[in-house]
């Protein structure tokens, strides 16, 4: 179909200000918060409804025009990158919440309300939704399952999968299909676990039913500050050991720690190879006793300064620097790329020692911020874009990163999904056996790969092609060739 | 191990040349749960694919093989002050970590801490074509392709032979105490949606006979602050009767010639159903154990008014589908992923739906 034909039809469907398709309108979507990957899509649509989003889907199924779903764009995989040959379907529109059931802990939510929006409204009654990515106060629901995001209270409180009761989803045919239930349970297969994290690639999602918790009564943060990193390694191990599950564990690095210190002197001790922050929630005497044990266990394992906040203000600015780790790596260096391995945490030391060499190797500073108590690793490599060669050198940097994290027992993306960054990775990470089923079970939704074509699953050729490129270190011989 | 696994791969290999179905058999603790087998349909035992392949506390992960004895896996993280925070049931000592994965069914501490899908980080499994396979991993938080481990769960072997799994596993609480309350069914399932909505540390709940019983779980600071806010009596035999509920020795589950299984919103009111009713999960699950004879097209309808399903979990089935039918376009979705795992229909059919 020609392209002023298909926004014709869109135009049928949709009321003016629904369909974008003059450049300058295309232009803020053509890249997700991964901004090295960009493409016009042929138009954008922004529905309002579910029964528009239903017409749009059978338009697309019937002329076989690519659809690529779009939250608020603050992934960091290129998932929602635009389709040359496709248009970009914005959810921001469906940001209603339907309803909050306080006695039942769950609140139905339209995939564009955004996630921290989602315990501002259940606060009043007490609760609140769990995960907390770090982009929360911008990032959508809708978004969250796509990626099946986690956050800093993951360890205790899970990821998106363990918090999502239910989802009415729109197949490419524009069918509506309920998995999971306001049960804890449903008959069948587990799809809500299969769509969860599918980036888009299996259905489009319009309404989630969220489970909320209760707030806890109280909460407490511990900073604690090494002049080892492996020694911060092992007293994460220890804490975990004990038995405690702390609700948040999060260690960062010295560089990091600088520049963190640098933007919003958070109070961190710039000589410390790293500070680990560890907090504990619940009941006002448990948390008092966790604490306890928290800061007895931190100090055995080698910490040279243990400091429990003194009250909610310095809590908050404990957190403050961690939570600023990426804009102060930005003011550091023009560019960063932000990298998401996971490894089994026995291997931390190793592994940022490894890291700590590829930075000598590629001559490019790499700062380190870890989900430390479920071993999420987020290197930050710092490099220039306008220097010639400095962006392939990251990215070449980061690909071998993440082949450390697989040769350690771990994956190639913890959080921020596969989008279109790590598709090579795939490659090592699966057997073609592997990502043959992937592609079988995208073919069991979508059988004509109209829903966000080209991501998260490597095509066949694609890895073939890589597997005979890949000798020397990941250097591909022609790495300006497009590879599919 | 290597040669069981090739022994597995001939065997699923010859089914499919001469499309002879098969039932993947564990201990067998769980025979009883799901369709009846095809007509011709012959077992293969995996038990023999056993052992711990990995097991570290402080990485709050175990991986095992599938045919790995549920009792022995518990024994080995109770060494460990671990456990499987699910609680799965074993009804019966053979059961295996396979069967309780493929079947899917989780214990009292579900509603609290989460079900067996939610501690699932990764398997290894071989599919319908004797392809070896792995998904997720052992770590955390993964998000590499599509989350085929946790569509393992629950998937009654009907996608392949579990071979191996890594599950998240959680340190046992300091204390548990059990709190009981003699009341209404009505005023306990206000209860325990009240519960339910405030920070308490609550592991389970179960309402039988006229009593109300609530486990708490956490720091003793936690659990007897806790106890003072609830008030009631404390049960001494917490422990042996979360036992009972969990692997269904209690005396509700006696003798029983029909049991369904209901699984609703948890706000759910009384059911009025003919027979006694055990409660769970803060209102969320209901066993009914009926008097008399009653229309299973009744007992669905009113789980489905109640924003969820009845599963008729054992007994005389006269021709009644154990699973409660899904949608239409649901079902090509399942037969269409089934026919991607198990292109020539050999691994459990009927088990589940009688169309695959």
């Amino acid at each position: 179909m020609q392209r002023c034909e298909l926004i014709r039809q869109l135009l049928a469907i949709l009321p003016p200000d629904s369909v974008l398709y003059e450049t300058e309108d295309l232009r803020p979507y053509e890249c997700d918060a991964l901004s090295v990957y960009r493409q016009l899509p042929l138009a954008v649509v922004l529905p309002c409804t579910e029964a528009e989003i239903i017409e749009i889907l059978q338009l697309c199924h019937r002329e076989r025009v690519p659809v690529v779903a779009r939250g608020a764009g603050t992934g960091l995989s290129g998932g929602a990158l635009p389709h040359a040959q496709g248009i970009l379907l914005s959810l921001a529109r469906l940001n209603q919440i339907n309803e909050i059931d306080p006695l039942a802990c769950q609140a139905r939510v339209q995939p564009g309300v955004r996630n921290l929006a989602i315990s501002q409204a259940a606060s009043s009654y007490g609760l609140y939704y769990a995960p907390d990515p770090s982009s929360q106060i911008a990032c959508t629901i809708g978004g969250n399952v796509a990626e099946n995001s986690g956050g800093v209270h993951c360890l205790k409180y899970g990821l998106t999968v363990h918090n999502i009761l239910k989802l009415r989803v729109l197949t490419i045919e524009g069918d509506v299909i309920e998995v999971g239930a306001e049960a804890y349970d449903s008959p069948g297969y587990d799809l809500l676990a299969l769509l969860t994290g599918s980036e888009g690639m299996l259905g489009i999602t319009t309404e989630i039913t969220v489970r909320l918790l209760p707030k806890p009564e109280s909460a407490q943060l511990v900073m604690a500050t090494f002049s080892d990193l492996a020694k911060a390694g092992e007293a994460v191990a220890n804490v975990i050991q004990s038995g405690i599950i702390p609700a948040g564990m999060e260690l960062m690095d010295n560089l990091t720690i600088g520049a963190v210190e640098d933007f919003i002197q958070a109070g961190y001790d710039r000589q410390a190879a790293a500070i680990l922050l560890c907090e504990s929630d619940g009941m006002a005497a448990e948390v008092t006793t966790e604490i306890e044990k928290i800061e007895h266990i931190l100090r055995a394992s080698g910490a040279i300064k243990v400091e429990i906040a003194q009250d909610e203000a310095q809590r908050q600015l404990f957190w403050a620097g961690r939570k600023a780790a990426f804009p102060a790596a930005g003011r550091i260096s023009p560019d960063y790329y932000c990298m998401d391995g996971t490894i089994p945490r026995k291997h931390l030391a190793r592994v940022l020692s490894q890291i700590e060499r590829l930075s000598a190797e590629f001559n490019l500073r790499c700062m380190n911020v870890f989900h430390a108590g479920d071993g999420n690793l987020h290197p930050l490599i710092l490099y220039d874009a306008n220097e010639s060669g400095e962006l392939h050198k990251a990215e070449t940097f980061g690909a071998r990163i993440l082949e450390i994290c697989i040769a350690a027992g771990g994956t190639i993306t913890g959080e921020h999904g596969v989008g279109m960054e790590k598709l090579d990775q795939m490659c090592l990470q699966f057997s073609d056996a592997e990502r043959e089923l992937f592609l079988a079970i995208k073919a069991a939704f979508d059988p004509q790969a109209l829903l966000n074509p080209g991501k998260a699953i490597p095509s066949l050729h694609r890895c073939a092609e890589l597997g005979a490129m890949h000798v020397h270190h990941g250097q591909t011989s022609f790495p300006e060739l497009p590879r599919f | 191990m290597s040669s069981i696994l090739e022994s597995f791969a001939d065997a699923l290999r010859q089914a499919m040349e001469k499309s002879q179905p098969l039932y993947i058999r564990g201990g067998g603790s769980k025979y009883f749960y799901g369709n009846p087998l095809a007509e011709k349909t012959i077992p293969l035992d995996v038990t023999g694919y056993q052992g711990i392949v990995d097991y570290e506390p402080s990485e709050l992960a175990i991986t095992a093989r599938a045919g790995t004895s549920l009792q022995e896996l518990e024994n080995i993280l109770a060494q460990q002050g671990q456990m499987l925070a699910f609680e799965p049931p074993h009804f019966g000592k053979p059961a295996t970590l396979g069967g309780s994965i493929a079947s899917g069914l989780s214990g009292p501490r579900r509603a609290y801490a989460g079900a067996v899908r939610d501690f699932i980080l990764g398997v290894r499994l071989l599919d319908g074509q004797g392809r070896e396979m792995s998904f997720g991993g052992r770590v955390m938080k993964n998000v590499a392709g599509y989350d085929v481990s946790r569509l393992m769960a629950g998937s009654m072997g009907t996608l392949g032979i579990l071979l191996e799994a890594s599950l998240k596993v959680l340190p046992r609480p300091e204390m548990e105490r059990t709190l009981c309350f003699a009341t209404t069914m009505e005023r306990a399932l206000e209860w325990m949606r009240s519960y339910a909505t405030r920070p308490l540390p609550v592991s389970a709940t179960c309402f039988s006979d006229g009593r109300l019983y609530v486990r708490l779980s956490g720091m003793e600071a936690a659990v007897v602050a806790a106890q003072k806010q609830m008030g009631g009596d404390v049960e001494e035999n917490g422990e042996t009767f979360w036992e009972s509920i969990r692997h269904h020795t209690h005396t509700f589950f006696h003798g029983r010639p029909i049991l369904w299984r209901l699984s609703v919103k948890p706000t759910t009111a009384h059911l009025p159903l003919p027979g006694e009713q055990l409660i769970e999960w803060g209102g969320a699950l209901r066993w009914f154990a009926p008097a008399e004879a009653v229309a299973a097209n009744e007992v669905r309808r009113l789980a489905t008014a109640a924003g969820g399903h009845a599963t008729l979990f054992y007994g005389d089935r006269d021709g009644i589908l154990v699973f409660q039918p899904l949608s239409p376009v649901l079902l090509r979705i399942h037969q269409r992923l089934k026919q991607q795992f198990d292109p020539a229909g050999i691994l459990n059919p009927y088990r589940m739906y009688p169309e695959f």
